[in-house]
Protein backbone atom coordinates (compact mmCIF):
# COMPACT_ATOMS: atom_id res chain seq x y z
CA UNK A 1 0.00 0.00 0.00
CA UNK A 2 1.37 3.40 -0.90
CA UNK A 3 1.73 5.91 1.86
CA UNK A 4 -0.88 8.63 2.38
CA UNK A 5 -2.93 8.01 -0.67
CA UNK A 6 -6.01 10.11 -1.22
CA UNK A 7 -9.16 8.72 0.37
CA UNK A 8 -10.41 5.50 -1.05
CA UNK A 9 -13.07 6.96 -3.30
CA UNK A 10 -16.79 7.45 -3.38
CA UNK A 11 -17.85 4.39 -1.44
CA UNK A 12 -15.06 4.71 1.09
CA UNK A 13 -15.62 8.39 1.63
CA UNK A 14 -19.39 8.53 1.65
CA UNK A 15 -20.58 9.48 5.14
CA UNK A 16 -23.01 6.65 5.79
CA UNK A 17 -24.96 6.82 9.01
CA UNK A 18 -23.45 4.84 11.85
CA UNK A 19 -25.86 2.13 12.98
CA UNK A 20 -26.52 1.38 16.63
CA UNK A 21 -24.33 -1.72 16.53
CA UNK A 22 -21.47 0.37 15.17
CA UNK A 23 -18.73 -1.25 17.21
CA UNK A 24 -19.66 -4.78 16.09
CA UNK A 25 -19.85 -3.52 12.54
CA UNK A 26 -16.46 -1.88 12.89
CA UNK A 27 -14.96 -5.22 13.96
CA UNK A 28 -16.54 -7.09 11.06
CA UNK A 29 -15.44 -4.43 8.58
CA UNK A 30 -11.89 -4.60 9.92
CA UNK A 31 -11.87 -8.41 9.67
CA UNK A 32 -12.89 -8.26 6.03
CA UNK A 33 -10.34 -5.54 5.35
CA UNK A 34 -7.60 -7.60 7.00
CA UNK A 35 -8.47 -10.64 4.88
CA UNK A 36 -8.20 -8.55 1.73
CA UNK A 37 -5.02 -6.71 2.71
CA UNK A 38 -3.07 -9.76 3.83
CA UNK A 39 -4.09 -11.91 0.87
CA UNK A 40 -3.32 -9.00 -1.44
CA UNK A 41 0.11 -8.62 0.12
CA UNK A 42 0.84 -12.32 -0.42
CA UNK A 43 -0.24 -12.05 -4.04
CA UNK A 44 1.85 -8.95 -4.60
CA UNK A 45 4.95 -10.94 -3.63
CA UNK A 46 4.77 -12.45 -7.11
CA UNK A 47 5.65 -9.07 -8.64
CA UNK A 48 8.93 -9.67 -10.49
CA UNK A 49 8.79 -13.36 -9.45
CA UNK A 50 5.95 -14.74 -11.56
CA UNK A 51 6.64 -17.50 -14.09
CA UNK A 52 5.92 -15.29 -17.09
CA UNK A 53 4.75 -11.77 -17.89
CA UNK A 54 1.08 -12.44 -18.58
CA UNK A 55 0.63 -14.32 -15.33
CA UNK A 56 2.57 -11.69 -13.43
CA UNK A 57 0.16 -8.97 -14.54
CA UNK A 58 -2.83 -11.19 -13.83
CA UNK A 59 -1.60 -11.85 -10.28
CA UNK A 60 -0.77 -8.19 -9.74
CA UNK A 61 -4.26 -7.22 -10.91
CA UNK A 62 -5.77 -9.59 -8.38
CA UNK A 63 -3.49 -8.22 -5.65
CA UNK A 64 -4.56 -4.67 -6.51
CA UNK A 65 -8.22 -5.66 -6.38
CA UNK A 66 -7.64 -7.00 -2.87
CA UNK A 67 -5.77 -3.88 -1.86
CA UNK A 68 -8.50 -1.63 -3.22
CA UNK A 69 -11.12 -3.58 -1.33
CA UNK A 70 -9.07 -3.31 1.86
CA UNK A 71 -8.84 0.46 1.47
CA UNK A 72 -12.60 0.92 1.14
CA UNK A 73 -13.17 -1.28 4.17
CA UNK A 74 -10.50 0.34 6.36
CA UNK A 75 -11.80 3.78 5.50
CA UNK A 76 -15.27 2.66 6.57
CA UNK A 77 -13.94 0.98 9.72
CA UNK A 78 -12.11 4.18 10.68
CA UNK A 79 -15.31 6.14 10.23
CA UNK A 80 -17.29 3.68 12.35
CA UNK A 81 -14.64 3.72 15.05
CA UNK A 82 -14.61 7.51 15.15
CA UNK A 83 -11.11 7.85 16.59
CA UNK A 84 -9.59 9.45 13.57
CA UNK A 85 -7.70 6.40 12.34
CA UNK A 86 -7.31 6.25 8.57
CA UNK A 87 -6.63 3.31 6.29
CA UNK A 88 -2.87 3.64 6.66
CA UNK A 89 -3.15 3.52 10.45
CA UNK A 90 -4.99 0.23 10.17
CA UNK A 91 -2.55 -1.24 7.67
CA UNK A 92 0.77 0.00 9.00
CA UNK A 93 0.39 0.81 12.68
CA UNK A 94 -0.90 -2.47 14.08
CA UNK A 95 0.97 -5.55 15.22
CA UNK A 96 0.06 -9.15 14.34
CA UNK A 97 -2.12 -9.63 17.43
CA UNK A 98 -4.36 -6.77 16.26
CA UNK A 99 -4.90 -8.29 12.83
CA UNK A 100 -8.01 -10.43 12.53
CA UNK A 101 -7.51 -11.97 9.09
CA UNK A 102 -8.26 -15.60 8.30
CA UNK A 103 -5.13 -17.71 8.67
CA UNK A 104 -5.46 -19.02 5.11
CA UNK A 105 -4.71 -15.51 3.84
CA UNK A 106 -1.39 -15.17 5.65
CA UNK A 107 0.27 -18.48 4.74
CA UNK A 108 3.42 -17.91 2.66
CA UNK A 109 2.81 -17.81 -1.05
CA UNK A 110 4.60 -21.12 -1.59
CA UNK A 111 4.99 -22.28 -5.16
CA UNK A 112 2.72 -21.19 -7.99
CA UNK A 113 0.33 -24.09 -7.40
CA UNK A 114 0.01 -23.21 -3.71
CA UNK A 115 -0.80 -19.59 -4.54
CA UNK A 116 -3.49 -20.50 -7.05
CA UNK A 117 -4.99 -23.35 -5.02
CA UNK A 118 -5.26 -21.01 -2.04
CA UNK A 119 -6.81 -18.44 -4.34
CA UNK A 120 -9.38 -20.94 -5.59
CA UNK A 121 -10.31 -22.06 -2.07
CA UNK A 122 -10.69 -18.45 -1.00
CA UNK A 123 -12.33 -17.12 -4.21
CA UNK A 124 -14.98 -19.82 -4.22
CA UNK A 125 -15.89 -18.82 -0.67
CA UNK A 126 -15.48 -15.12 -1.41
CA UNK A 127 -18.04 -14.93 -4.22
CA UNK A 128 -20.63 -16.65 -2.02
CA UNK A 129 -19.89 -14.36 0.90
CA UNK A 130 -19.90 -11.17 -1.16
CA UNK A 131 -23.12 -12.11 -2.90
CA UNK A 132 -24.75 -12.42 0.51
CA UNK A 133 -23.03 -9.31 1.85
CA UNK A 134 -24.31 -7.27 -1.09
CA UNK A 135 -27.76 -7.72 0.48
CA UNK A 136 -26.57 -6.39 3.83
CA UNK A 137 -28.79 -3.86 5.57
CA UNK A 138 -25.64 -1.77 6.00
CA UNK A 139 -25.50 0.29 2.81
CA UNK A 140 -21.79 0.97 2.96
CA UNK A 141 -20.88 -2.69 3.32
CA UNK A 142 -23.43 -3.71 0.69
CA UNK A 143 -21.94 -1.19 -1.74
CA UNK A 144 -18.39 -2.36 -1.20
CA UNK A 145 -19.51 -5.99 -1.58
CA UNK A 146 -21.33 -5.33 -4.85
CA UNK A 147 -18.22 -3.74 -6.31
CA UNK A 148 -15.89 -6.43 -4.98
CA UNK A 149 -18.13 -9.20 -6.27
CA UNK A 150 -17.44 -8.29 -9.89
CA UNK A 151 -13.73 -8.56 -9.20
CA UNK A 152 -14.11 -11.79 -7.23
CA UNK A 153 -16.08 -13.41 -10.06
CA UNK A 154 -13.08 -12.85 -12.31
CA UNK A 155 -10.60 -14.05 -9.66
CA UNK A 156 -12.59 -17.27 -9.35
CA UNK A 157 -12.79 -17.72 -13.10
CA UNK A 158 -9.00 -17.61 -13.21
CA UNK A 159 -8.22 -19.68 -10.13
CA UNK A 160 -10.76 -22.33 -11.04
CA UNK A 161 -9.32 -22.68 -14.52
CA UNK A 162 -5.86 -23.05 -12.97
CA UNK A 163 -7.18 -25.88 -10.77
CA UNK A 164 -8.17 -27.72 -13.93
CA UNK A 165 -4.87 -26.95 -15.63
CA UNK A 166 -2.88 -28.21 -12.66
CA UNK A 167 -5.00 -31.30 -12.24
CA UNK A 168 -5.20 -32.23 -15.90
CA UNK A 169 -1.74 -30.92 -16.80
CA UNK A 170 1.46 -32.78 -16.09
CA UNK A 171 2.29 -35.27 -13.38
CA UNK A 172 4.32 -32.52 -11.69
CA UNK A 173 1.54 -29.92 -11.80
CA UNK A 174 -0.92 -32.49 -10.44
CA UNK A 175 1.48 -33.44 -7.65
CA UNK A 176 2.07 -29.84 -6.62
CA UNK A 177 -1.63 -28.95 -6.66
CA UNK A 178 -2.41 -32.01 -4.58
CA UNK A 179 0.29 -31.06 -2.05
CA UNK A 180 -1.15 -27.56 -1.82
CA UNK A 181 -4.68 -28.87 -1.28
CA UNK A 182 -3.51 -31.09 1.56
CA UNK A 183 -1.58 -28.24 3.17
CA UNK A 184 -4.45 -25.76 2.85
CA UNK A 185 -7.42 -27.95 3.71
CA UNK A 186 -7.12 -27.49 7.50
CA UNK A 187 -7.34 -23.71 7.08
CA UNK A 188 -10.57 -23.66 5.08
CA UNK A 189 -12.92 -24.34 8.01
CA UNK A 190 -12.18 -20.94 9.51
CA UNK A 191 -13.89 -19.21 6.57
CA UNK A 192 -17.21 -20.64 7.75
CA UNK A 193 -16.88 -20.04 11.49
CA UNK A 194 -19.42 -17.76 13.12
CA UNK A 195 -18.77 -16.16 16.48
CA UNK A 196 -21.14 -14.27 18.77
CA UNK A 197 -20.27 -10.94 17.19
CA UNK A 198 -21.09 -12.00 13.65
CA UNK A 199 -24.15 -13.84 14.97
CA UNK A 200 -25.46 -10.55 16.41
CA UNK A 201 -24.83 -8.82 13.09
CA UNK A 202 -26.55 -11.68 11.28
CA UNK A 203 -29.66 -11.11 13.40
CA UNK A 204 -29.67 -7.48 12.28
CA UNK A 205 -29.34 -8.47 8.63
CA UNK A 206 -25.89 -6.91 8.40
CA UNK A 207 -23.60 -9.94 8.22
CA UNK A 208 -24.07 -13.08 6.11
CA UNK A 209 -24.29 -16.49 7.75
CA UNK A 210 -20.89 -18.01 7.02
CA UNK A 211 -21.96 -21.45 8.18
CA UNK A 212 -24.73 -21.50 5.57
CA UNK A 213 -22.18 -20.99 2.79
CA UNK A 214 -20.28 -24.17 3.53
CA UNK A 215 -22.54 -26.53 1.60
CA UNK A 216 -22.62 -24.51 -1.65
CA UNK A 217 -18.86 -24.05 -1.29
CA UNK A 218 -18.32 -27.77 -0.88
CA UNK A 219 -20.45 -28.53 -3.92
CA UNK A 220 -18.36 -26.33 -6.19
CA UNK A 221 -15.19 -27.62 -4.57
CA UNK A 222 -16.00 -31.26 -5.15
CA UNK A 223 -17.15 -30.60 -8.72
CA UNK A 224 -13.92 -28.78 -9.48
CA UNK A 225 -11.72 -31.35 -7.78
CA UNK A 226 -13.39 -34.21 -9.57
CA UNK A 227 -13.05 -32.50 -12.95
CA UNK A 228 -9.39 -31.83 -12.17
CA UNK A 229 -8.79 -35.38 -10.90
CA UNK A 230 -7.66 -33.95 -7.58
CA UNK A 231 -8.81 -35.05 -4.15
CA UNK A 232 -9.63 -33.56 -0.77
CA UNK A 233 -7.94 -35.17 2.25
CA UNK A 234 -10.07 -37.70 4.16
CA UNK A 235 -9.57 -35.93 7.45
CA UNK A 236 -7.73 -32.66 7.70
CA UNK A 237 -8.54 -31.15 11.08
CA UNK A 238 -9.31 -27.50 11.54
CA UNK A 239 -6.81 -24.74 12.30
CA UNK A 240 -8.21 -21.35 13.23
CA UNK A 241 -7.61 -18.39 15.51
CA UNK A 242 -7.02 -15.53 13.11
CA UNK A 243 -10.18 -13.69 14.11
CA UNK A 244 -8.95 -13.65 17.70
CA UNK A 245 -5.50 -12.43 16.73
CA UNK A 246 -3.85 -15.85 17.16
CA UNK A 247 -1.75 -16.10 14.05
CA UNK A 248 0.86 -18.31 12.49
CA UNK A 249 4.43 -17.06 12.75
CA UNK A 250 4.18 -16.11 9.08
CA UNK A 251 2.04 -13.02 9.68
CA UNK A 252 4.73 -11.34 11.74
CA UNK A 253 7.24 -11.76 8.92
CA UNK A 254 4.74 -10.43 6.41
CA UNK A 255 4.07 -7.34 8.53
CA UNK A 256 7.79 -6.78 9.13
CA UNK A 257 8.21 -6.38 5.42
CA UNK A 258 4.95 -4.57 4.68
CA UNK A 259 5.39 -2.09 7.52
CA UNK A 260 9.15 -1.61 7.23
CA UNK A 261 9.01 1.85 5.69
CA UNK A 262 6.44 3.19 8.15
CA UNK A 263 8.40 1.86 11.12
CA UNK A 264 11.58 3.43 9.79
CA UNK A 265 9.99 6.77 9.00
CA UNK A 266 6.62 7.25 10.72
CA UNK A 267 4.30 9.66 8.96
CA UNK A 268 6.34 9.61 5.79
CA UNK A 269 4.48 10.61 2.66
CA UNK A 270 5.44 10.53 -0.99
CA UNK B 1 4.83 -27.77 4.07
CA UNK B 2 5.29 -26.95 0.43
CA UNK B 3 4.19 -23.42 1.26
CA UNK B 4 7.59 -22.65 2.68
CA UNK B 5 9.57 -22.95 -0.51
CA UNK B 6 9.01 -20.12 -2.91
CA UNK B 7 9.75 -21.49 -6.33
CA UNK B 8 8.06 -21.92 -9.67
CA UNK B 9 10.35 -19.36 -11.24
CA UNK B 10 11.25 -21.16 -14.43
CA UNK B 11 8.09 -22.47 -15.97
CA UNK B 12 8.98 -23.66 -19.45
CA UNK B 13 6.99 -21.73 -22.00
CA UNK B 14 8.33 -23.12 -25.24
CA UNK B 15 5.03 -24.90 -25.80
CA UNK B 16 2.86 -21.84 -25.24
CA UNK B 17 1.51 -20.50 -28.51
CA UNK B 18 1.30 -16.82 -29.31
CA UNK B 19 -2.04 -15.03 -29.69
CA UNK B 20 -2.69 -11.63 -31.24
CA UNK B 21 -4.94 -9.35 -29.23
CA UNK B 22 -7.57 -6.98 -30.62
CA UNK B 23 -9.43 -4.55 -28.38
CA UNK B 24 -12.52 -2.49 -29.11
CA UNK B 25 -12.33 0.65 -27.04
CA UNK B 26 -16.00 1.52 -27.30
CA UNK B 27 -19.20 0.53 -28.98
CA UNK B 28 -19.30 1.48 -32.63
CA UNK B 29 -15.52 1.46 -33.08
CA UNK B 30 -13.53 -1.34 -34.66
CA UNK B 31 -11.37 -3.82 -32.82
CA UNK B 32 -7.78 -2.64 -33.06
CA UNK B 33 -4.65 -4.73 -32.81
CA UNK B 34 -2.91 -3.87 -29.54
CA UNK B 35 -0.28 -6.58 -29.11
CA UNK B 36 0.08 -10.24 -28.26
CA UNK B 37 0.14 -12.70 -25.37
CA UNK B 38 1.46 -16.20 -24.82
CA UNK B 39 -1.11 -18.67 -23.49
CA UNK B 40 -1.88 -22.37 -23.36
CA UNK B 41 -5.15 -22.01 -25.24
CA UNK B 42 -7.62 -19.47 -26.55
CA UNK B 43 -9.60 -19.22 -23.32
CA UNK B 44 -6.51 -18.44 -21.28
CA UNK B 45 -5.30 -16.05 -23.98
CA UNK B 46 -8.55 -14.12 -23.63
CA UNK B 47 -8.03 -13.77 -19.88
CA UNK B 48 -4.40 -12.72 -20.26
CA UNK B 49 -5.42 -10.24 -22.95
CA UNK B 50 -7.91 -8.79 -20.49
CA UNK B 51 -5.29 -8.62 -17.76
CA UNK B 52 -2.50 -7.20 -19.91
CA UNK B 53 -4.31 -4.86 -22.29
CA UNK B 54 -7.52 -3.62 -20.64
CA UNK B 55 -6.47 -2.89 -17.07
CA UNK B 56 -6.88 0.85 -17.52
CA UNK B 57 -10.36 0.60 -19.03
CA UNK B 58 -9.04 0.48 -22.59
CA UNK B 59 -11.76 -1.80 -23.85
CA UNK B 60 -15.24 -3.22 -23.79
CA UNK B 61 -14.56 -6.18 -26.07
CA UNK B 62 -11.51 -8.35 -26.73
CA UNK B 63 -10.67 -10.73 -29.55
CA UNK B 64 -7.75 -13.11 -29.54
CA UNK B 65 -6.56 -15.14 -32.48
CA UNK B 66 -3.70 -17.57 -32.79
CA UNK B 67 -0.84 -15.71 -34.47
CA UNK B 68 -0.18 -18.78 -36.61
CA UNK B 69 -3.71 -18.50 -38.01
CA UNK B 70 -3.01 -15.08 -39.47
CA UNK B 71 -1.96 -15.11 -43.10
CA UNK B 72 0.19 -12.07 -43.74
CA UNK B 73 1.59 -10.45 -46.84
CA UNK B 74 5.35 -10.60 -47.11
CA UNK B 75 7.95 -7.95 -47.80
CA UNK B 76 8.59 -9.74 -51.10
CA UNK B 77 4.94 -9.20 -52.08
CA UNK B 78 5.38 -5.44 -51.85
CA UNK B 79 6.20 -4.72 -55.51
CA UNK B 80 3.25 -6.60 -56.97
CA UNK B 81 0.74 -6.09 -54.12
CA UNK B 82 0.99 -2.40 -53.41
CA UNK B 83 3.30 -0.50 -55.75
CA UNK B 84 0.96 -0.71 -58.78
CA UNK B 85 -1.67 1.30 -56.88
CA UNK B 86 0.54 4.31 -56.42
CA UNK B 87 -0.12 5.66 -59.94
CA UNK B 88 -3.89 5.25 -60.07
CA UNK B 89 -5.22 8.54 -58.71
CA UNK B 90 -8.63 7.90 -60.35
CA UNK B 91 -9.28 5.39 -57.56
CA UNK B 92 -9.52 8.30 -55.11
CA UNK B 93 -12.72 10.30 -54.86
CA UNK B 94 -10.72 13.52 -54.85
CA UNK B 95 -9.71 12.83 -58.46
CA UNK B 96 -13.18 13.71 -59.68
CA UNK B 97 -14.61 17.18 -60.09
CA UNK B 98 -17.95 17.49 -58.34
CA UNK B 99 -20.88 18.93 -60.34
CA UNK B 100 -22.01 22.28 -58.91
CA UNK B 101 -25.37 20.81 -57.92
CA UNK B 102 -23.64 18.61 -55.37
CA UNK B 103 -23.06 20.75 -52.30
CA UNK B 104 -21.61 18.25 -49.97
CA UNK B 105 -20.15 14.85 -50.33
Amino acid sequence: MSRRLPTAGPQGARPHAIPRNGSDLCVLTTRLADDALILGQRLSEWCSNAPFLEEELALANTALDCLGRARFLYARAGMLEGKGRDEDDFAFARGPEAFANLLICELPRGDFAFTLVRQFLFDSFDVLYLRALADSTDDALAGIAAKALKEADYHLRRSQSWMLRFGQGTEESHRRAQLAISALAPYTGEMFEMDVLEARLLTDGIAPDRAALKTPWQIRLSETLSEAHLSWPESCGNISGGRAGRHTRHLEALLDEMQAVTREMPGLSW
Amino acid sequence: MSANQPSGQQMPRHHMPLFEVFVRSKRGLDHTHVGSVHAEDAEQALEYARDVYTRRSEGISVWVVRSSDIVASQESDQHCFFDPNDDKPYRHAAFYQLPDEVDNM
